[in-house]
């Protein structure tokens, strides 16, 4: 499997294989892990992988909210990570 | 955009897949709506089909030749213009209208930019399927912990393995694939914690008896797990998970008849990932609100309640699949199959031939239905298994709360079921709506016998008023 294309995260670039989602790319990686909760500052990344648990919301192009596991990667996308993203 | 068709299927799993492909062959207009990039749902998950090549994944299934054959007939209705396949749709809401039924959707092929979609068809068909069932333990909101499903879905929709060293616990045949896939792909599988006595299946020898293909499956699993050197500890529980920003300790325990962790019995176990499942929720959300009849699904949950039709109590409402109790694909796939011959029925739709024969179907759900409830009671959730919580662990992953505080909501404050537990705590108020914690809630202060129902969400994925607004829908049918 090689990688031929990439978005960003928190503006460094990470590779992804065309028709993996953002959290498949991420954890491909080896990050499980990319926001933390406001209330007790815990870390979350992916946990249920199919779009229901919201553990793996992330910022893409200005938009928060969005689903990791669920939203196709593409070259050039803007994805930021941290707080905030679950409120 | 708004659509009209005889037909509106909701989820291209194998009930949907095989609901769209029967109904099609009889000659309706359907349109097949599914969140996912490709049919399959999360049996049968497959990257899109730009990406087959760059990340193989068809050694990972089980029923492959069934999917390829429903994706052809799929693909052969869409040259003719009778079948829409929406893939990346989210439904959010469907409503009940003069004529039949309103599905309103997310076009979200370009997340994050989101687009309207509403369809229209006197005929509505969910197929929406199941999510893993969860109960916490200690740590497991630490990174490194997903569901058993999760680590399925990375591998089969993303080719990505989650971790090197995976411990996977829970109870049911659904750990067994998954260990057997990891395993497969190279990650070391340390341990699989089965809750359940080895002897259970063999208290239902008759459903067993019936369903050889199971028999199959099994046995091949079990060839790949021992040719893995993979151990499979029943009675057995993970209790606990330990780590620094990432999972590394998991805890593990032998569990009595009660299903409560054996003093001295605890080990500790070395692992970067750990997988969790306890059977599976049926995925109500659009049923819900549209106010159809539930009953007990035998498993400690509620689903659909059907016909031997899959009509569902409300006319022109079908249902196929883990929505009516979870069950496997191949029950799903004939559940399909028999509700897309009640609509073709329903809506009178003239015979075409080879596609009136639902007593062999009827037969085979009979059979599948059977295996399923043996299945349940093989794998019961452990009754004590509450036993393991602290009072300062998580038990509502988005809202903090705690073990401790819903103790504390039924002690003090007498709730007695889920939707007053989240009132008084927050426990399922947060993103996810409480399908994670909900389960567990209901354990720790319902009557033991009783099934849970989860709470009707009018908004199943969350939209924007933007895209809302920018829709253009009428707030009546002009047709």
């Amino acid at each position: 499997m090689t990688a031929v294309t990439a978005f960003t995260v928190d503006g460094e670039p990470l590779p992804f294989v065309p028709g993996q989602t953002l959290a498949a790319a991420l954890v491909a990686s080896g990050r499980v892990a990319w926001r933390t909760t406001r209330g007790g500052q815990r870390p979350r990344g992916i946990f249920c992988g199919i779009g229901v648990c919201y553990d793996c919301l992330v910022t893409v192009d200005g938009t928060g909210g969005q689903r990791a596991c669920l939203v196709q990667a593409r070259a050039g996308m803007a994805v930021t990570t941290g707080e905030g993203d679950d409120e | 955009m708004s659509e009209s068709a005889d037909l509106v299927v909701v989820g291209a799993g194998p009930a949907g897949m095989a609901a769209a492909a029967t109904a099609l062959d009889g000659g309706l207009r359907v349109v097949l709506i599914d969140s996912g990039a490709a049919p399959g749902g999360q049996f049968w998950r497959h990257p899109p089909l730009s990406a087959r090549e760059a990340v193989p994944t068809a050694d990972l299934h089980h029923g492959l030749s069934t999917y390829r054959a429903l994706c052809a007939t799929l693909s052969a209705h869409e040259g003719t213009g009778r079948l829409t396949l929406l893939l990346n749709h989210h439904v959010w809401t469907t409503a009940r209208e003069e004529d039949g039924f309103a599905v309103h959707a997310m076009d979200r092929g370009r997340a994050p930019e989101e687009r309207a979609v509403v369809l229209r068809a006197p005929a509505l068909l969910v197929a929406t399927g199941a999510y893993d069932r969860q109960l916490p333990f200690p740590g497991w909101d630490l990174p490194g912990v997903l569901t058993a499903g999760g680590l399925q879905s990375l591998l089969k929709g993303g080719g990505v393995v989650a971790g090197s060293r995976v411990v996977l616990g829970g109870t049911g045949p659904f750990l067994l694939p998954v260990a057997a896939a990891l395993a497969a792909r190279g990650a070391k599988v340390v341990a699989v914690c089965e809750a359940a006595a080895p002897s259970a299946w063999l208290r239902h020898p008759a459903a067993l008896l019936r369903n050889p293909a199971k028999w199959a499956e099994g046995a091949r699993y079990a060839g790949t797990l021992a040719r893995h050197r993979v151990p499979v500890r029943t009675r057995t529980a993970i209790v606990g998970a330990e780590g620094e920003g990432r999972v590394a300790v998991v805890r593990t325990a032998a569990l009595d008849a009660a299903g409560r962790p054996l003093p001295g019995t605890e080990r500790r176990i070395e692992a970067d990932t750990v997988g969790v499942g306890w059977g599976f929720v049926p995925q109500l959300d659009l049923l819900l609100p549209l106010g159809c009849d539930l009953a007990d699904a035998g498993d400690g949950t509620m689903a659909a309640a059907v016909d031997d039709g899959q009509r569902t109590t409300v006319p022109g409402l079908y249902t196929a699949g883990e929505t009516c109790g979870v069950g496997g694909a191949a029950l799903a796939v004939s559940e399909g199959r028999v509700a897309a011959v009640s609509v073709l029925t329903d809506l009178s739709a003239p015979a075409r031939p080879g596609t009136r024969r639902p007593a062999a179907e009827r037969r085979a759900v009979a059979r599948h239905r059977a295996f399923a409830r043996a299945m349940a009671q093989a794998h019961p959730l452990p009754p004590a298994w509450p036993a393991w919580l602290t009072d300062d662990t998580p038990v509502c992953r988005c809202e903090e709360v705690t073990a401790g505080a819903v103790r504390a909501a039924r002690a003090d404050d007498a709730a007695a079921d889920h939707r007053q537990v989240k009132q008084l705590t927050r426990a399922g108020m947060g993103w996810c709506q409480g399908r994670m914690c909900g389960p567990a809630v209901h354990c720790l202060v319902s009557a033991r016998d009783q099934p849970y129902a989860p709470t009707e969400r009018l908004i199943a994925t969350p939209v924007t008023l933007g895209a809302l607004a920018d829709s253009g829908e009428p707030t009546t049918d002009p047709s």
